[in-house]
């Protein structure tokens, strides 16, 4: 296992994993937009990370595209790969590798605590855990997600008047706000911009119900007073939110629990959501994976590096370009 | 706690007015004595204890977590408040103390048992929880709520007059049981009489650009730039209120002392130069926001006040009399006033419209903003009544100057390099002869920001030297000499009007360009510099 300029590379088994640059062989952690990048020849994943890849990138999701399923083995050149559930977002997954009686996992993105839209993770112990690191700073303890659902109906009491318009990553975050606001109760239509709506339906054909929706983009502004809107962050700044009366800009993110980072961008209403582990979740799982040696990819690398090292496990980071941690 | 903290938390994201208003009514309606009116207090930086200090939060922070991750978590938050909030270990399910409890037991609690209850505290409390606790004792609350937006949320929340609310506020105090039992139809109105309390200012509207007035309407004065204030005494009770309803008098002892007038009169305050003229308004700065002041500091920077108005004598309410009368009335107050602490404006003469802005124009000097124009025949009334009373403000000097150095700002633009220091060409080489933060838009600062990392030649902490290549229009109000920088001159209130991406460096002002500025408007050098 190594890294080159593509990111990391497994050499016995003659594949990448979620390549930055095109490459012969790539496997696939998840779909969001910098693990699943277009173009690579041959891809292997999750069928429902191929599907969303499809959705999203058309014929650019790749030459071939092989399915693998949660659990199942396949051997790829003399390494035997197992994807095992992530519990970020719908389809994401663990890459385990077993070589020569040793395994390594690499973890893509994840977190811990339960999310209603997708498949939990799960513990393999390992060797060599290659875990990200976007939440890796002991600040970011991301609350129970149904005080930041309060905070956000709370608002809605007490400005009925104001469309609540919610920053929300396409994949996985919207699915799972709406999921979340169904669990707490609320029943009324959720609005949605029109950017989100091919992922909500594929998250509905996957059997994951969100309630009544309602496209957005095409209504009159006015129809949005007092209800919610969920749109991907880059709208939420774009003459597209102009239409809504008077909104209250909310933005579902684990960065919303530093103050100041929320308010540079300019967001009313902070609610931490995130999809990603936090600091907790990070430490509790490098100590249950057992492994001896800890690889740091993506994120604030130095402080998980520091904390595994205090414990005695070989840590290093492996600086990795090209990951896009402000789009959580 | 809980309800205060949540309350604190949302008024830091909310930007309008009318939210913040909505969120206050909201608490205020919701949460019961005395925490509301503790909560109150606490919003306008009227409760302060004395016990619990920053560093002892940052050692109890320190107690409980790795240097190298508070280090590095520090670094990135770029708040220790919020920090510390943040790292503190544990879930903190437990049930927060009340507001109430917390302001009864930190007021009994001496300085040595101080770190244990608040240790106590923050291990039961969450995050948000932890962040309120750390502001309200460490007394930094800064979520934009001046004394006149809590009452005016009061008012509204009751449904009451908000000139009458304001009068009894400062009659009152913490947690203003009396004041909620009347508004909740529980007491009687609070019997305030002898009371030493502010009325509502009476304030301007600009003089829109183009707009004229005939002079023969109105009355015009110079607009001093020190803090507009209202002097109120009432029996042996004196006190000094700023513009947002805020009582500064325990800042300036030595105005108060000298106030012996039984009324309430309108000025401005300042702090006299040594030739006897107006300071520049930073050194007024200097005595501002404090809870005590030394002898020193009053020594050095003497406040006095230049009085414009006068609404009480006595008994006597004056404020529906016109101005020239009131007028009249305050020259009589004035001249039984000690005239080291207090002096009347001047009321200037033009003969026409093209004088006063010729007036405007020559005012040029730093202690001055520009022009007021009030009708002679406006009574006193509170608030920005429309077509009584104008403000004409200068033009701002410009200048253009080369990029030199860039600094991470704070606040919500922790990461942006927002506060720039330029300079001006000496020589053939540049001097720094300014900073500024502010007058560009959110997209010029992303395009400033980005410049500056793609122009850096060498850091130091979170300073970035950049590439002598980029010309900034900047615009103040006045330059002085100073001694204490380099280039000998020192601007107020400097902010970057444009950025020159169009304009090659070389081309930028030199210094004499500054000198000859100063050389027009007459030496202002103050006792500072000297």
């Amino acid at each position: 296992m190594r890294t080159d300029e593509s990111g990391l590379y497994c050499e016995p088994g003659g594949f990448h994993i979620d390549p930055q640059r095109v490459v012969e062989r790539a496997i696939v952690t998840h779909g969001h937009g910098d693990h699943a990048r277009p173009n690579n020849r041959k891809v292997l994943a999750t069928e429902a990370t191929l599907d969303i890849m499809r959705l999203r990138l058309g014929v650019a999701a790749g030459d071939t595209l092989q399915p693998l399923a949660y659990g199942e083995t396949l051997r790829i050149g003399e390494v035997d790969v197992c994807l095992v559930p992530a519990g970020h977002v719908l389809g994401s997954a663990q890459v385990v590798l077993e070589y020569g009686g040793s395994r390594i996992v690499v973890s893509g993105d994840y977190k811990r605590r339960r999310d209603p839209t997708c498949a939990g993770f799960e513990v393999v112990t390992c060797d060599v855990f290659i875990t990200e690191a976007t939440f890796a700073l002991p600040v970011f303890r991301h609350p129970p997600d149904t005080e930041e659902i309060d905070k956000l109906l709370a608002s809605l009491d007490l400005f009925p008047e104001r469309a609540h318009l919610v920053g929300v990553y396409g994949l996985g975050k919207c699915q799972r706000v709406i999921a979340l606001l169904r669990e707490a109760g609320y029943d009324r239509p959720i609005y949605l911009h029109g950017a989100l709506q091919t992922l909500c339906e594929f998250y509905e054909a996957q059997g994951v119900a969100l309630g009544p929706l309602r496209y957005a983009t095409a209504r009159d502004g006015k129809e949005m007073a007092g209800e919610i809107v969920l749109a991907p962050p880059s709208a939420l700044k774009e003459v597209w939110s102009r239409r809504m009366p008077n909104p209250r800009t909310a933005m579902a993110s684990g960065w919303m629990r530093v103050r100041q980072r929320a308010r540079q961008r300019l967001v009313e209403l902070p609610l931490i959501i995130s999809d990603h582990a936090d600091w907790d979740e990070l430490t509790q799982t490098l100590t249950e994976v057992e492994a001896g040696e800890i690889w740091v990819t993506h994120g604030r690398e130095e402080a998980l590096v520091h904390w595994a090292a205090q414990r005695g496990l070989k840590a290093r980071a492996l600086s990795l370009a090209g990951f896009e941690d402000e789009a959580e | 706690m809980r309800a205060f903290a949540r309350l604190l938390d949302d008024l830091v994201f909310m930007p309008s007015r009318n939210g913040k208003l909505a969120l206050i009514e909201d608490y205020l309606k919701r949460v019961p004595d005395p925490h509301r009116g503790w909560g109150l207090s606490a919003l306008t930086g009227d409760l302060s204890f004395h016990a619990a200090k920053p560093a002892m939060i940052r050692t109890l922070v320190e107690e409980r977590t790795d240097p190298e991750l508070f280090r590095l978590s520090y670094d990135y938050v770029g708040d220790m408040a919020e920090t510390c909030a943040l790292m503190w270990p544990g879930d903190g399910h437990g049930e927060a103390p009340r507001l109430g409890e917390i302001v009864d037991t930190l007021n009994r609690t001496g300085r040595s048992e101080v770190a244990g209850v608040l240790r106590g505290w923050l291990d039961r409390m969450n995050a948000t929880e932890r962040w309120a606790l750390i502001k309200l004792v460490t007394g930094g609350m800064r979520v934009g709520v001046s004394a006149r937006l809590a009452k005016t949320a009061f008012s509204r929340a009751f449904d009451r007059d908000l000139d009458t609310v304001e009068e009894l506020w400062h009659a009152l105090d913490p947690p203003f049981a009396e004041l909620f039992a009347w508004v909740e139809g529980r007491a009687e109105k609070p019997d305030v009489a002898n009371a030493p309390v502010m009325r509502p200012f009476m304030l301007a509207h600009p003089l829109e650009e183009g707009e004229e007035l005939d002079p023969s309407e109105f009355l015009a004065e110079w607009k001093w730039d020190g803090v507009r204030v209202q002097l109120v005494r009432r029996g042996a009770e004196r006190r000094v209120y700023s513009r947002t309803g805020d009582d500064i008098s325990a800042a300036f002892p030595d105005v108060i002392e000298a106030y012996d007038f039984d009324g309430i009169v309108d000025g401005e305050l300042l702090v006299r130069a040594a030739d006897g003229g107006v300071a520049p308004f930073n050194h007024l700065q200097q005595r501002l926001n404090r809870k005590t002041v030394s002898a020193k500091m009053m020594a050095r920077y003497p406040a006095f006040v230049r009085l414009y108005d006068i609404l009480v004598a006595g008994e006597e309410d004056l404020r529906e009399l016109p101005l020239i009368e009131r007028r009249q009335r305050l020259e009589e107050a004035v001249a039984g006033m000690d005239p080291i602490r207090f002096d009347i404006s001047e009321i200037l003469t033009p003969a026409s419209w093209e004088e006063i802005a010729e007036m405007r124009q020559r005012a040029r000097e730093a202690e001055l903003e520009g022009l007021m124009l009030k009708r002679r025949d406006s009574a006193y009334q509170g608030g920005r009544v429309k077509g009584l009373w104008f403000k004409w403000k200068r033009d701002p000097l410009t200048a253009d100057v080369v990029l030199m150095y860039a600094q991470r700002g704070h606040g919500k633009r922790s990461s942006f390099y927002s506060d720039y220091t330029f300079g001006a060409w000496r020589d053939g080489e540049l001097v720094p002869v300014g900073k500024a933060y502010f007058g560009f838009t959110d997209a010029e600062l992303a395009e400033l920001d980005r410049w500056v990392r793609g122009h850096t030649i060498q850091r130091f902490g979170p300073v970035r030297e950049v590439e002598k290549a980029l010309v900034l229009e900047v615009a103040f109000d006045s330059v002085h000499r100073s001694k204490r920088h380099k280039s000998g001159v020192a601007m107020r209130f400097p902010r970057i009007k444009r950025i020159r991406f169009d304009k090659p460096a070389k081309e930028a002002d030199h210094l004499e360009a500054f000198f000859k500025m100063i050389g027009e408007a007459g030496e202002s050098e103050s006792v500072a510099e000297k």
